[in-house]
């Protein structure tokens, strides 16, 4: 029994110690912020890398997942006589849902994967090392431009996901289930609110900063050799995908609970 | 001047640095030697602030190496790493000039590629290799370009990590005579890890042998064949008999 309870107390301890590791790397990138220098070409490199070269893995996922849900609520709504809120519910699903949701998890796939390996891999060969030897600062120089990037350009992603996954379903709708496409935009362009809009955004730029964020911490913190590498890059993308979905409920609450 | 006194460095229970004492007088050029796993990378680190000790002071020039302006302190020194640890996102020329394209010591773009591909022929490389990546190279040109990113700033304290590593004997050879003829022309204080006694006796003016976490011996290269010390006996000579362990 007491060795039941040491586990658990262990364990208990340990998670609460990896929360407090974060909340200090979380708490040292944000200070670096609102201190010089900056590394405006490293920030600028970051925003290509994780904002334009994930347009087409955005694009391709907002696309068809646009599609099938045009698809599902067809088929769904046939059973209660709803199939003309197919527009409403694709758009009211993309923008305040699936879209950030979708984009978070791709981006978490794509960029938080890329950014633990590429700096777990900087860890294990002394180039770390070698940057603080070289009086720059690491948080600095790797850390915060992607952690910066990441939160800005990700609301930019997500409306681009939004729209084409909207385009996706209106494609859909009106080559496959025989809307009229002038309708559908309307309908689209009726019901959606402001609040869905800002939401989404919003939802982004959270879901961006946790994605660049997972990367940055779990590529410091790797052990060394390959299979450290390999594990601070598995770690990175299951924590970032679990936290922007818990993210985004405790925001959906936020937002829309009332 | 460099100055370690009763360091003591742990990683768990395990027990790197037992209390060093070490001096280097300013414009020396020290090799620490010691077998695999005895700490010397550390004890490096150590003076660098790249790895906290629990106790002991590290001075250079009177100055704790904790305290103070960062910046201003780690300008002063100039480290080749044992894999080179070059920026693979970067050419070599920028590399090479890494510190003087950003912070204190920044320079205008021209100039600093001007500066970065003095310092590639300084280390025997030519012009066209500064606009490769680190990829592109072999392991002793990386090396050389570690050497000359080392030495770019024109530092005053120098540490050289494993120099030789993984460098046929040729490579080796130059590698030290570089190091040598750096270090003597810049009059900068030297720093230098190894097991390869060829390094040894290129490189020191002094030797420090680190054992079970302490300076074992230390003496001038010249007498160190003359050493009674069997530890130092056994290593220089490589014998698997003798006080040091062969299996650790």
């Amino acid at each position: 029994m007491s060795t039941l309870l040491a586990s658990i107390g262990a364990a208990v301890l340990g998670f609460l110690a990896a929360i407090g590791r974060l909340a200090l790397f979380t708490g040292q990138t944000i200070s670096h912020l609102v201190r010089p220098p900056f590394y405006g070409r490293e920030f600028g490199n970051a925003l290509l890398q994780i904002g334009y070269f994930s347009l087409p893995v955005v694009g391709l996922t907002a696309f068809f997942t646009g599609g099938a849900l045009a698809l599902q609520i067809y088929s769904g709504g046939a059973r209660f006589s709803a199939e003309a809120v197919v527009p409403q519910i694709v758009a009211i699903g993309m923008v305040r849902e699936l879209g950030p949701v979708l984009v978070g998890l791709m981006i978490a796939a794509r960029v938080t994967s890329s950014i633990a390996a590429e700096i777990a891999t900087m860890k294990v060969t002394e180039q770390i090392d070698a940057l603080v030897t070289l009086s720059t600062h690491p948080m600095k120089y790797l850390t915060l431009p992607r952690v910066l990037a990441a939160t800005l350009v990700m609301p930019l992603l997500v409306g681009v996901g939004d729209i084409i996954g909207i385009y996706g379903g209106y494609i859909v709708g009106t080559e496959r289930l025989g809307f009229n496409a002038s309708a559908y935009l309307q309908n689209t362009a009726d019901f959606l609110e402001p609040l869905d809009i800002i939401s989404s955004l919003v939802k982004g730029a959270v879901f961006g900063f946790i994605a660049a964020l997972m990367g940055c911490y779990y590529g410091m913190n790797s052990d060394r050799g390959a299979m450290g590498v390999g594990r601070a890059t598995k770690s990175s993308v299951v924590a970032a995908a679990i936290l922007i979905l818990a993210a985004n409920f405790l925001l959906t609450e936020a937002f829309f609970s009332a | 001047m460099i100055e370690l006194t009763d360091v003591h460095k742990s990683f768990g229970s395990n027990h790197v640095l037992r209390g060093v004492n070490l001096s280097v007088p300013q414009g020396e050029s020290m090799v620490v030697i010691g077998g695999s796993g005895t700490g010397k990378s550390i004890l490096i680190k150590s003076i660098l602030g790249l790895v906290t000790p629990e106790t002991g002071t590290i001075t250079v020039d009177g100055k704790d190496v904790n305290k103070g302006d960062r910046d201003a302190f780690l300008a002063r020194f100039g480290m080749l790493f044992q894999g080179a640890a070059l920026f693979d996102s970067l050419p070599v020329w920028q590399n090479v000039a890494f510190r003087l394209l950003r912070g204190s010591l920044k320079k205008p773009k021209d100039e600093a590629r001007d500066i970065a591909i003095e310092k590639l022929r300084r280390v025997g490389l030519s012009a066209d290799v500064a606009d490769r990546l680190p990829a592109e190279l072999s392991g002793g040109m990386q090396k050389r370009v570690g050497l000359a990113r080392a030495i770019a700033a024109e530092p005053e304290i120098i540490f050289f990590d494993e120099p030789t590593t993984g460098l046929d004997p040729i490579m080796s050879g130059v590698i030290n005579d570089l190091i040598r003829e750096i270090v003597t022309e810049m009059g900068a204080t030297a720093i230098t890890i190894t097991h390869d006694m060829t390094s040894v006796r290129a490189i020191a003016d002094k030797i420090a042998m680190l054992h079970a976490g302490k300076i074992r011996w230390t003496g001038p290269v010249a007498d160190m064949d003359a050493s009674t010390d069997p530890y130092v006996d056994q290593f220089i000579h490589g014998r698997a008999e003798g006080p040091i362990e062969a299996v650790r």
